[in-house]
Protein backbone atom coordinates (compact mmCIF):
# COMPACT_ATOMS: atom_id res chain seq x y z
CA UNK A 1 0.00 0.00 0.00
CA UNK A 2 1.08 3.53 -0.65
CA UNK A 3 0.63 6.09 1.50
CA UNK A 4 -2.52 8.66 0.68
CA UNK A 5 -2.71 7.08 -2.97
CA UNK A 6 -6.42 6.89 -3.73
CA UNK A 7 -8.80 4.05 -4.09
CA UNK A 8 -11.85 3.16 -6.04
CA UNK A 9 -15.31 3.80 -5.24
CA UNK A 10 -16.18 0.14 -5.42
CA UNK A 11 -13.32 -1.00 -2.93
CA UNK A 12 -14.61 1.70 -0.98
CA UNK A 13 -17.64 0.11 -0.07
CA UNK A 14 -16.87 -3.11 -0.23
CA UNK A 15 -13.80 -2.76 2.37
CA UNK A 16 -16.30 -1.09 4.19
CA UNK A 17 -19.07 -3.29 4.11
CA UNK A 18 -15.97 -6.54 4.79
CA UNK A 19 -15.26 -5.44 8.01
CA UNK A 20 -19.28 -5.26 8.99
CA UNK A 21 -19.41 -8.80 7.82
CA UNK A 22 -16.00 -9.73 9.61
CA UNK A 23 -17.43 -8.09 13.09
CA UNK A 24 -20.53 -10.42 13.04
CA UNK A 25 -18.30 -13.56 11.75
CA UNK A 26 -16.25 -13.41 15.60
CA UNK A 27 -19.46 -12.40 17.54
CA UNK A 28 -21.00 -15.23 15.78
CA UNK A 29 -18.21 -17.78 16.06
CA UNK A 30 -17.64 -16.32 19.97
CA UNK A 31 -21.50 -16.83 20.51
CA UNK A 32 -22.08 -19.94 18.19
CA UNK A 33 -19.11 -22.04 18.91
CA UNK A 34 -20.18 -21.64 22.96
CA UNK A 35 -16.99 -19.74 23.47
CA UNK A 36 -19.33 -16.89 25.33
CA UNK A 37 -22.16 -17.81 28.05
CA UNK A 38 -25.43 -17.05 26.57
CA UNK A 39 -26.42 -15.10 29.97
CA UNK A 40 -23.48 -12.34 28.83
CA UNK A 41 -23.67 -12.47 25.37
CA UNK A 42 -26.64 -13.37 23.34
CA UNK A 43 -25.63 -14.55 19.50
CA UNK A 44 -26.69 -12.79 16.74
CA UNK A 45 -29.95 -14.53 15.24
CA UNK A 46 -30.83 -13.91 19.25
CA UNK A 47 -30.60 -10.52 18.85
CA UNK A 48 -32.67 -10.27 15.50
CA UNK A 49 -35.37 -12.42 17.22
CA UNK A 50 -35.51 -9.98 20.13
CA UNK A 51 -35.35 -7.07 18.06
CA UNK A 52 -38.37 -8.54 16.32
CA UNK A 53 -39.91 -8.90 19.29
CA UNK A 54 -39.08 -5.44 20.63
CA UNK A 55 -40.57 -3.98 17.23
CA UNK A 56 -43.86 -5.87 17.25
CA UNK A 57 -44.67 -6.81 20.67
CA UNK A 58 -43.48 -4.53 23.23
CA UNK A 59 -43.73 -0.96 21.08
CA UNK A 60 -40.03 -0.40 20.34
CA UNK A 61 -40.99 2.08 17.69
CA UNK A 62 -42.52 4.09 19.96
CA UNK A 63 -39.13 3.81 21.79
CA UNK A 64 -36.99 4.92 18.99
CA UNK A 65 -39.48 8.20 18.33
CA UNK A 66 -39.44 9.38 21.55
CA UNK A 67 -35.59 9.41 21.48
CA UNK A 68 -35.37 10.75 18.41
CA UNK A 69 -37.67 13.47 18.89
CA UNK A 70 -35.37 14.23 22.68
CA UNK A 71 -32.12 14.12 20.38
CA UNK A 72 -33.88 16.12 17.90
CA UNK A 73 -35.60 18.82 20.43
CA UNK A 74 -32.27 19.44 22.85
CA UNK A 75 -29.55 19.49 20.05
CA UNK A 76 -31.94 22.04 18.27
CA UNK A 77 -32.14 23.99 21.25
CA UNK A 78 -28.63 23.57 21.46
CA UNK A 79 -28.24 25.25 18.48
CA UNK A 80 -30.41 27.92 18.09
CA UNK A 81 -28.45 29.27 20.71
CA UNK A 82 -25.10 28.26 20.68
CA UNK A 83 -24.60 29.50 16.77
CA UNK A 84 -25.13 32.89 17.03
CA UNK A 85 -23.60 33.34 20.24
CA UNK A 86 -20.39 31.49 19.04
CA UNK A 87 -20.73 33.84 15.85
CA UNK A 88 -20.69 36.86 17.90
CA UNK A 89 -17.97 35.24 20.11
CA UNK A 90 -15.73 34.65 17.17
CA UNK A 91 -16.30 37.88 15.62
CA UNK A 92 -16.08 40.70 18.44
CA UNK A 93 -13.38 40.31 20.86
CA UNK A 94 -14.51 42.05 23.83
CA UNK A 95 -17.63 39.49 23.54
CA UNK A 96 -15.00 36.55 23.20
CA UNK A 97 -12.79 37.60 26.19
CA UNK A 98 -16.51 37.85 28.01
CA UNK A 99 -17.82 34.70 27.62
CA UNK A 100 -14.82 32.75 26.78
CA UNK A 101 -13.83 31.72 30.07
CA UNK A 102 -16.95 30.68 31.80
CA UNK A 103 -18.12 28.58 28.49
CA UNK A 104 -14.25 26.78 28.48
CA UNK A 105 -15.01 26.26 32.62
CA UNK A 106 -19.09 25.09 31.48
CA UNK A 107 -18.13 22.67 28.95
CA UNK A 108 -16.20 20.56 30.77
CA UNK A 109 -19.07 19.95 33.61
CA UNK A 110 -20.32 16.14 32.36
CA UNK A 111 -24.00 16.64 31.35
CA UNK A 112 -24.43 13.44 32.98
CA UNK A 113 -23.22 15.07 36.43
CA UNK A 114 -25.79 17.51 36.38
CA UNK A 115 -29.14 14.68 36.12
CA UNK A 116 -29.65 14.52 39.35
CA UNK A 117 -29.74 18.52 40.13
CA UNK A 118 -32.17 18.05 36.78
CA UNK A 119 -34.03 16.03 38.14
CA UNK A 120 -35.10 17.89 41.34
CA UNK A 121 -35.23 21.04 38.82
CA UNK A 122 -37.10 19.68 36.19
CA UNK A 123 -38.66 16.41 37.27
CA UNK A 124 -38.34 13.36 35.29
CA UNK A 125 -40.38 14.91 32.31
CA UNK A 126 -39.30 15.31 28.92
CA UNK A 127 -37.89 18.90 29.61
CA UNK A 128 -35.03 17.09 31.56
CA UNK A 129 -34.20 14.85 29.04
CA UNK A 130 -33.94 18.01 27.18
CA UNK A 131 -32.17 20.00 29.01
CA UNK A 132 -29.13 17.16 29.93
CA UNK A 133 -28.91 17.32 25.94
CA UNK A 134 -28.58 21.11 25.85
CA UNK A 135 -26.23 21.73 28.62
CA UNK A 136 -24.04 18.57 27.01
CA UNK A 137 -24.02 19.84 23.62
CA UNK A 138 -24.24 23.93 23.73
CA UNK A 139 -20.93 25.11 25.40
CA UNK A 140 -19.25 22.94 23.04
CA UNK A 141 -20.91 24.10 20.16
CA UNK A 142 -20.55 27.46 21.08
CA UNK A 143 -16.62 27.10 21.44
CA UNK A 144 -15.97 25.45 18.52
CA UNK A 145 -17.92 27.85 16.50
CA UNK A 146 -16.68 31.10 17.98
CA UNK A 147 -12.80 29.11 16.83
CA UNK A 148 -14.28 28.73 13.18
CA UNK A 149 -15.83 32.17 12.91
CA UNK A 150 -12.37 33.86 14.72
CA UNK A 151 -10.27 31.88 12.02
CA UNK A 152 -12.39 33.06 8.76
CA UNK A 153 -9.16 34.50 6.46
CA UNK A 154 -7.96 37.64 7.50
CA UNK A 155 -7.17 38.73 3.94
CA UNK A 156 -11.03 37.93 2.78
CA UNK A 157 -12.46 40.58 5.41
CA UNK A 158 -9.37 42.60 4.31
CA UNK A 159 -10.37 42.49 0.57
CA UNK A 160 -14.16 43.41 1.89
CA UNK A 161 -12.87 46.31 3.63
CA UNK A 162 -11.33 47.59 0.47
CA UNK A 163 -14.34 46.96 -1.40
CA UNK A 164 -16.23 49.15 0.53
CA UNK A 165 -17.73 46.53 3.55
CA UNK A 166 -18.83 47.86 6.87
CA UNK A 167 -18.90 46.45 10.02
CA UNK A 168 -22.15 44.17 9.83
CA UNK A 169 -21.49 44.04 5.89
CA UNK A 170 -18.34 41.90 7.01
CA UNK A 171 -19.98 39.76 9.63
CA UNK A 172 -23.10 39.18 7.76
CA UNK A 173 -21.46 38.61 3.79
CA UNK A 174 -17.65 37.74 4.68
CA UNK A 175 -17.55 36.03 8.29
CA UNK A 176 -21.00 33.78 8.21
CA UNK A 177 -20.69 32.49 4.78
CA UNK A 178 -16.78 32.01 5.05
CA UNK A 179 -17.68 30.13 8.33
CA UNK A 180 -20.57 28.62 7.44
CA UNK A 181 -19.51 25.18 5.61
CA UNK A 182 -18.03 24.19 9.14
CA UNK A 183 -20.58 25.45 11.36
CA UNK A 184 -22.58 22.67 9.57
CA UNK A 185 -20.07 20.59 9.80
CA UNK A 186 -19.26 21.48 13.74
CA UNK A 187 -23.08 20.49 14.42
CA UNK A 188 -22.63 17.17 12.71
CA UNK A 189 -20.24 16.32 15.34
CA UNK A 190 -21.91 17.36 18.47
CA UNK A 191 -24.97 15.37 17.16
CA UNK A 192 -22.99 12.69 17.73
CA UNK A 193 -22.61 13.41 21.33
CA UNK A 194 -25.51 14.50 21.94
CA UNK A 195 -26.55 11.00 20.82
CA UNK A 196 -24.47 9.93 24.00
CA UNK A 197 -26.12 11.98 26.44
CA UNK A 198 -29.79 11.29 25.63
CA UNK A 199 -29.24 7.41 26.40
CA UNK A 200 -27.50 8.57 29.56
CA UNK A 201 -30.52 10.56 30.48
CA UNK A 202 -32.56 7.82 29.34
CA UNK A 203 -30.63 5.82 31.67
CA UNK A 204 -32.30 7.34 35.06
CA UNK A 205 -35.29 8.43 35.93
CA UNK A 206 -37.26 7.24 32.30
CA UNK A 207 -40.49 5.65 31.28
CA UNK A 208 -39.80 5.22 26.96
CA UNK A 209 -36.85 5.88 24.85
CA UNK A 210 -33.73 3.49 23.90
CA UNK A 211 -32.03 4.24 27.21
CA UNK A 212 -34.80 3.05 29.27
CA UNK A 213 -35.44 0.12 27.11
CA UNK A 214 -31.95 -0.69 27.12
CA UNK A 215 -31.88 -0.31 31.50
CA UNK A 216 -35.09 -2.46 31.66
CA UNK A 217 -33.42 -5.24 29.87
CA UNK A 218 -30.80 -5.51 32.05
CA UNK A 219 -32.98 -6.22 34.71
CA UNK A 220 -34.62 -9.22 32.75
CA UNK A 221 -30.74 -10.30 31.42
CA UNK A 222 -31.61 -9.98 28.11
CA UNK A 223 -28.86 -9.05 26.34
CA UNK A 224 -30.11 -9.62 23.30
CA UNK A 225 -32.63 -6.72 23.19
CA UNK A 226 -29.47 -4.45 24.55
CA UNK A 227 -27.77 -5.47 22.02
CA UNK A 228 -30.28 -4.34 18.85
CA UNK A 229 -31.05 -1.17 21.33
CA UNK A 230 -27.63 -0.15 20.95
CA UNK A 231 -26.97 -1.24 17.06
CA UNK A 232 -30.30 0.55 16.47
CA UNK A 233 -28.56 3.92 18.03
CA UNK A 234 -25.88 3.22 15.51
CA UNK A 235 -27.82 3.17 12.67
CA UNK A 236 -29.94 5.77 13.65
CA UNK A 237 -26.79 7.60 13.81
CA UNK A 238 -25.18 6.58 10.72
CA UNK A 239 -28.30 8.36 8.46
CA UNK A 240 -28.01 11.03 10.16
CA UNK A 241 -24.29 11.30 9.65
CA UNK A 242 -25.00 10.83 5.89
CA UNK A 243 -27.93 13.13 5.79
CA UNK A 244 -25.66 15.99 7.22
CA UNK A 245 -23.67 15.54 4.58
CA UNK A 246 -25.63 15.09 1.88
CA UNK A 247 -27.25 18.47 2.96
CA UNK A 248 -23.99 19.87 3.91
CA UNK A 249 -22.59 19.34 0.05
CA UNK A 250 -26.00 20.55 -1.57
CA UNK A 251 -25.53 23.67 0.54
CA UNK A 252 -21.75 24.77 0.23
CA UNK A 253 -21.09 23.64 -3.27
CA UNK A 254 -18.36 25.57 -3.60
CA UNK A 255 -16.59 24.33 -0.49
CA UNK A 256 -16.12 20.97 -1.51
CA UNK A 257 -15.55 21.09 -5.82
CA UNK B 1 -3.21 68.68 -7.77
CA UNK B 2 -1.98 65.67 -7.03
CA UNK B 3 -4.30 62.94 -6.79
CA UNK B 4 -2.46 60.87 -4.05
CA UNK B 5 -0.41 62.90 -1.13
CA UNK B 6 1.85 60.54 1.51
CA UNK B 7 3.48 63.05 3.41
CA UNK B 8 6.19 62.32 6.42
CA UNK B 9 4.89 58.75 6.56
CA UNK B 10 6.69 56.29 8.38
CA UNK B 11 5.76 53.48 10.20
CA UNK B 12 7.78 51.53 13.14
CA UNK B 13 5.94 48.06 14.43
CA UNK B 14 6.41 47.84 18.16
CA UNK B 15 8.32 45.57 19.94
CA UNK B 16 7.36 41.81 20.42
CA UNK B 17 8.66 40.06 23.73
CA UNK B 18 11.49 42.44 24.50
CA UNK B 19 12.78 42.91 21.08
CA UNK B 20 13.81 45.91 19.67
CA UNK B 21 10.99 47.89 17.88
CA UNK B 22 10.92 47.42 13.67
CA UNK B 23 11.58 50.10 11.47
CA UNK B 24 9.59 49.09 8.87
CA UNK B 25 8.98 52.49 6.52
CA UNK B 26 11.53 55.70 7.47
CA UNK B 27 10.34 58.75 6.80
CA UNK B 28 8.44 59.40 3.01
CA UNK B 29 7.21 62.00 0.61
CA UNK B 30 5.41 60.69 -2.19
CA UNK B 31 2.99 62.34 -4.32
CA UNK B 32 0.83 60.73 -7.15
CA UNK B 33 -0.22 62.39 -9.78
CA UNK B 34 -4.03 61.83 -11.67
CA UNK B 35 -4.05 58.99 -14.14
CA UNK B 36 -0.46 57.88 -13.34
CA UNK B 37 0.74 54.36 -12.72
CA UNK B 38 3.46 54.33 -10.83
CA UNK B 39 5.19 51.09 -9.90
CA UNK B 40 6.81 51.05 -6.36
CA UNK B 41 10.26 48.68 -6.64
CA UNK B 42 12.01 47.20 -4.04
CA UNK B 43 13.54 43.82 -2.36
CA UNK B 44 11.64 42.33 -0.24
CA UNK B 45 11.15 43.62 3.62
CA UNK B 46 11.71 47.14 2.45
CA UNK B 47 8.40 48.26 3.06
CA UNK B 48 6.81 48.53 0.10
CA UNK B 49 4.04 46.38 1.13
CA UNK B 50 3.25 48.61 4.35
CA UNK B 51 3.16 51.58 2.41
CA UNK B 52 0.48 50.21 0.00
CA UNK B 53 -1.09 48.97 2.93
CA UNK B 54 -1.19 52.46 4.84
CA UNK B 55 -3.04 53.82 1.29
CA UNK B 56 -5.39 51.31 1.12
CA UNK B 57 -6.26 52.01 5.05
CA UNK B 58 -5.54 48.63 6.12
CA UNK B 59 -2.11 49.88 8.50
CA UNK B 60 -1.91 53.14 10.30
CA UNK B 61 1.13 55.26 10.09
CA UNK B 62 3.29 55.52 12.94
CA UNK B 63 3.84 59.73 11.83
CA UNK B 64 2.65 61.57 8.85
CA UNK B 65 -0.84 62.03 7.25
CA UNK B 66 -2.10 60.35 3.56
CA UNK B 67 -3.84 62.24 1.93
CA UNK B 68 -6.18 61.44 -1.27
CA UNK B 69 -7.82 64.46 -3.22
CA UNK B 70 -6.93 66.55 -0.54
CA UNK B 71 -8.57 64.29 2.38
CA UNK B 72 -6.91 62.54 4.86
CA UNK B 73 -6.94 58.61 4.74
CA UNK B 74 -8.25 57.24 8.35
CA UNK B 75 -9.25 53.45 7.67
CA UNK B 76 -10.07 51.31 4.36
CA UNK B 77 -13.03 52.01 2.14
CA UNK B 78 -14.28 51.58 -1.62
CA UNK B 79 -12.51 54.55 -2.97
CA UNK B 80 -9.44 52.76 -2.96
CA UNK B 81 -9.38 49.24 -4.92
CA UNK B 82 -6.74 46.90 -3.64
CA UNK B 83 -5.22 43.75 -5.51
CA UNK B 84 -3.52 41.63 -2.99
CA UNK B 85 -0.88 39.09 -3.89
CA UNK B 86 -3.01 36.06 -2.32
CA UNK B 87 -6.06 35.02 -3.88
CA UNK B 88 -8.41 36.58 -2.08
CA UNK B 89 -11.86 36.04 -4.24
CA UNK B 90 -14.79 35.27 -2.01
CA UNK B 91 -15.01 31.53 -2.04
CA UNK B 92 -18.81 30.93 -1.73
CA UNK B 93 -19.44 33.26 -4.35
CA UNK B 94 -19.11 33.38 -8.04
CA UNK B 95 -17.02 34.60 -10.39
CA UNK B 96 -19.75 37.35 -11.10
CA UNK B 97 -20.66 37.65 -7.74
CA UNK B 98 -17.22 38.37 -6.71
CA UNK B 99 -16.95 41.42 -9.55
CA UNK B 100 -20.16 42.96 -8.10
CA UNK B 101 -19.40 42.37 -4.11
CA UNK B 102 -18.33 45.77 -4.04
CA UNK B 103 -21.54 47.20 -5.70
CA UNK B 104 -23.67 45.06 -3.85
CA UNK B 105 -22.18 46.65 -0.25
CA UNK B 106 -23.25 50.25 -1.61
CA UNK B 107 -26.61 49.02 -2.28
CA UNK B 108 -26.48 48.77 -6.29
CA UNK B 109 -29.89 47.03 -7.64
CA UNK B 110 -29.56 44.03 -8.96
CA UNK B 111 -29.83 44.89 -12.41
CA UNK B 112 -27.27 47.48 -12.34
CA UNK B 113 -25.01 44.65 -10.56
CA UNK B 114 -25.49 42.47 -13.47
CA UNK B 115 -24.76 45.21 -16.04
CA UNK B 116 -21.29 46.27 -14.71
CA UNK B 117 -20.22 42.83 -14.05
CA UNK B 118 -21.09 41.71 -17.25
CA UNK B 119 -18.97 44.92 -19.04
CA UNK B 120 -15.96 43.62 -16.42
CA UNK B 121 -16.20 39.75 -17.28
CA UNK B 122 -15.89 40.57 -20.96
CA UNK B 123 -12.92 43.17 -20.41
CA UNK B 124 -11.12 40.44 -18.17
CA UNK B 125 -11.74 37.42 -20.79
CA UNK B 126 -13.90 35.79 -18.41
CA UNK B 127 -17.21 35.97 -19.75
CA UNK B 128 -17.82 32.36 -19.97
CA UNK B 129 -16.76 31.59 -16.69
CA UNK B 130 -19.21 33.88 -15.15
CA UNK B 131 -20.81 30.90 -13.27
CA UNK B 132 -17.67 29.36 -11.90
CA UNK B 133 -16.94 29.76 -8.02
CA UNK B 134 -13.17 30.25 -7.64
CA UNK B 135 -11.58 27.08 -6.71
CA UNK B 136 -12.54 26.29 -10.71
CA UNK B 137 -10.23 28.93 -11.66
CA UNK B 138 -6.37 28.64 -12.57
CA UNK B 139 -4.17 31.50 -10.64
CA UNK B 140 -4.05 33.51 -13.28
CA UNK B 141 -8.08 33.90 -14.29
CA UNK B 142 -8.47 34.48 -10.15
CA UNK B 143 -6.45 37.19 -10.36
CA UNK B 144 -7.84 38.72 -13.48
CA UNK B 145 -11.41 38.54 -11.51
CA UNK B 146 -9.73 39.87 -8.64
CA UNK B 147 -8.61 43.05 -10.92
CA UNK B 148 -12.03 43.03 -12.19
CA UNK B 149 -13.76 42.73 -8.66
CA UNK B 150 -11.54 45.65 -7.62
CA UNK B 151 -12.17 47.93 -10.88
CA UNK B 152 -15.75 47.40 -11.02
CA UNK B 153 -16.44 49.17 -7.99
CA UNK B 154 -14.93 52.50 -9.77
CA UNK B 155 -12.46 53.15 -6.76
CA UNK B 156 -10.46 56.97 -7.10
CA UNK B 157 -7.15 54.63 -7.06
CA UNK B 158 -6.24 51.02 -7.90
CA UNK B 159 -3.25 49.39 -5.50
CA UNK B 160 -2.16 46.40 -6.33
CA UNK B 161 0.28 44.33 -4.15
CA UNK B 162 2.33 42.04 -6.10
CA UNK B 163 -0.46 40.74 -7.88
CA UNK B 164 1.40 38.69 -10.27
CA UNK B 165 3.70 37.69 -7.43
CA UNK B 166 2.26 33.91 -7.48
CA UNK B 167 2.51 32.84 -11.19
CA UNK B 168 3.86 31.49 -14.08
CA UNK B 169 6.13 33.69 -16.36
CA UNK B 170 4.02 33.18 -19.15
CA UNK B 171 0.51 34.30 -17.72
CA UNK B 172 2.48 36.78 -15.62
CA UNK B 173 3.49 38.68 -19.00
CA UNK B 174 0.00 37.62 -20.26
CA UNK B 175 -1.45 39.47 -17.04
CA UNK B 176 0.99 42.53 -17.70
CA UNK B 177 -0.34 43.45 -20.61
CA UNK B 178 -4.08 43.04 -19.89
CA UNK B 179 -3.61 45.48 -16.99
CA UNK B 180 -1.76 47.99 -19.15
CA UNK B 181 -4.22 47.57 -21.93
CA UNK B 182 -7.08 48.35 -19.07
CA UNK B 183 -5.01 51.20 -18.06
CA UNK B 184 -4.42 52.48 -21.08
CA UNK B 185 -8.74 52.63 -21.83
CA UNK B 186 -9.88 53.36 -18.65
CA UNK B 187 -6.90 55.60 -17.48
CA UNK B 188 -7.19 54.58 -13.29
CA UNK B 189 -4.34 56.59 -11.33
CA UNK B 190 -2.37 53.07 -10.01
CA UNK B 191 -0.08 52.28 -7.32
CA UNK B 192 1.61 48.65 -8.34
CA UNK B 193 4.12 47.24 -5.68
CA UNK B 194 7.01 44.54 -7.54
CA UNK B 195 10.00 43.49 -6.72
CA UNK B 196 10.11 42.55 -10.64
CA UNK B 197 12.76 44.82 -12.50
CA UNK B 198 10.80 44.18 -15.83
CA UNK B 199 7.43 44.39 -14.50
CA UNK B 200 7.66 47.57 -12.47
CA UNK B 201 9.04 48.98 -16.30
CA UNK B 202 6.79 47.41 -18.41
CA UNK B 203 4.10 48.97 -17.30
CA UNK B 204 4.99 52.14 -15.23
CA UNK B 205 4.62 55.77 -16.34
CA UNK B 206 7.06 56.01 -13.08
CA UNK B 207 8.66 54.04 -11.09
CA UNK B 208 9.92 54.10 -7.17
CA UNK B 209 12.87 52.66 -5.97
CA UNK B 210 12.66 51.63 -2.11
CA UNK B 211 15.82 50.57 -0.31
CA UNK B 212 16.15 47.38 1.87
CA UNK B 213 15.41 47.77 5.71
CA UNK B 214 14.65 50.56 7.23
CA UNK B 215 12.69 51.12 3.66
CA UNK B 216 13.27 54.89 2.10
CA UNK B 217 12.75 55.85 -1.12
CA UNK B 218 15.62 55.78 -2.92
CA UNK B 219 15.52 56.65 -6.78
CA UNK B 220 11.96 58.10 -8.63
CA UNK B 221 11.97 57.13 -12.00
CA UNK B 222 10.37 58.31 -15.09
CA UNK B 223 9.29 55.79 -17.49
CA UNK B 224 8.87 57.53 -21.32
CA UNK B 225 8.26 54.63 -23.14
CA UNK B 226 5.38 55.32 -25.36
CA UNK B 227 1.90 54.09 -24.87
CA UNK B 228 0.31 52.08 -26.24
CA UNK B 229 2.77 49.08 -25.34
CA UNK B 230 3.23 46.27 -27.00
CA UNK B 231 4.83 43.19 -24.99
CA UNK B 232 7.56 43.54 -27.97
CA UNK B 233 8.88 46.98 -26.08
CA UNK B 234 10.88 44.62 -24.01
CA UNK B 235 13.13 44.12 -26.22
CA UNK B 236 13.56 47.68 -27.31
CA UNK B 237 16.88 49.71 -26.43
CA UNK B 238 15.10 52.30 -24.32
CA UNK B 239 13.51 49.52 -22.63
CA UNK B 240 17.07 47.74 -21.48
CA UNK B 241 18.87 51.19 -20.74
CA UNK B 242 15.82 51.20 -17.63
CA UNK B 243 16.33 47.60 -16.88
CA UNK B 244 20.04 47.93 -16.17
CA UNK B 245 20.02 51.26 -14.65
CA UNK B 246 16.99 49.69 -12.14
CA UNK B 247 18.52 46.59 -12.04
CA UNK B 248 22.11 48.31 -10.55
CA UNK B 249 19.86 50.39 -8.17
CA UNK B 250 17.80 47.52 -6.52
CA UNK B 251 21.11 45.00 -6.43
CA UNK B 252 22.66 47.10 -4.04
CA UNK B 253 19.61 47.21 -2.07
CA UNK B 254 19.43 43.40 -2.45
CA UNK B 255 23.34 42.58 -1.30
CA UNK B 256 22.86 44.94 1.65
CA UNK B 257 19.29 42.62 2.37
CA UNK B 258 21.15 39.57 2.24
CA UNK B 259 23.54 40.71 4.70
CA UNK B 260 21.17 42.07 7.25
CA UNK B 261 19.50 38.67 7.30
Amino acid sequence: MKPLAPISSTARVVLGISFFVLFVAAWSYATFGGFVSKTFLANPLTMLDDGWLLLTKQGFLHDIGMTIWRVIGGFVLAALFAVPIGILMGAYKPIEAFLEPFVSFARYLPASAFIPLLILWAGIGELQKLLVIFIGSVFQLILMVAVSVGSVRRDLVEASLTLGARDAGVLKRVLIPSAAPEIAEILRLVLGWAWTYVIVAELIGSSSGIGHMIIDSQALLATGQIIFGIIVIGIIGLISDYAFKAANRRLFPWSII
Amino acid sequence: MSKLVIDNVSRIFPAVRGGTPTRALEPTNLSVADNDFVTILGPSGCGKSTLLRMVAGLDTPTTGRILLDGKAITGPGADRGMVFQSYTLFPWLTVSENISFGLRERGVSQRERNDIARQWLEKVGLTSFANHFPKQLSGGMQQRTAIARALANDPKILLLDEPFGALDNQTRALMQELLLGIWERERKTVIFVTHDIEEAVFLASRTVVMSARPGRIKADIPVDLPHPRHYTIKTSPAFSDLKARLTEEIRVEAVLAAEAH
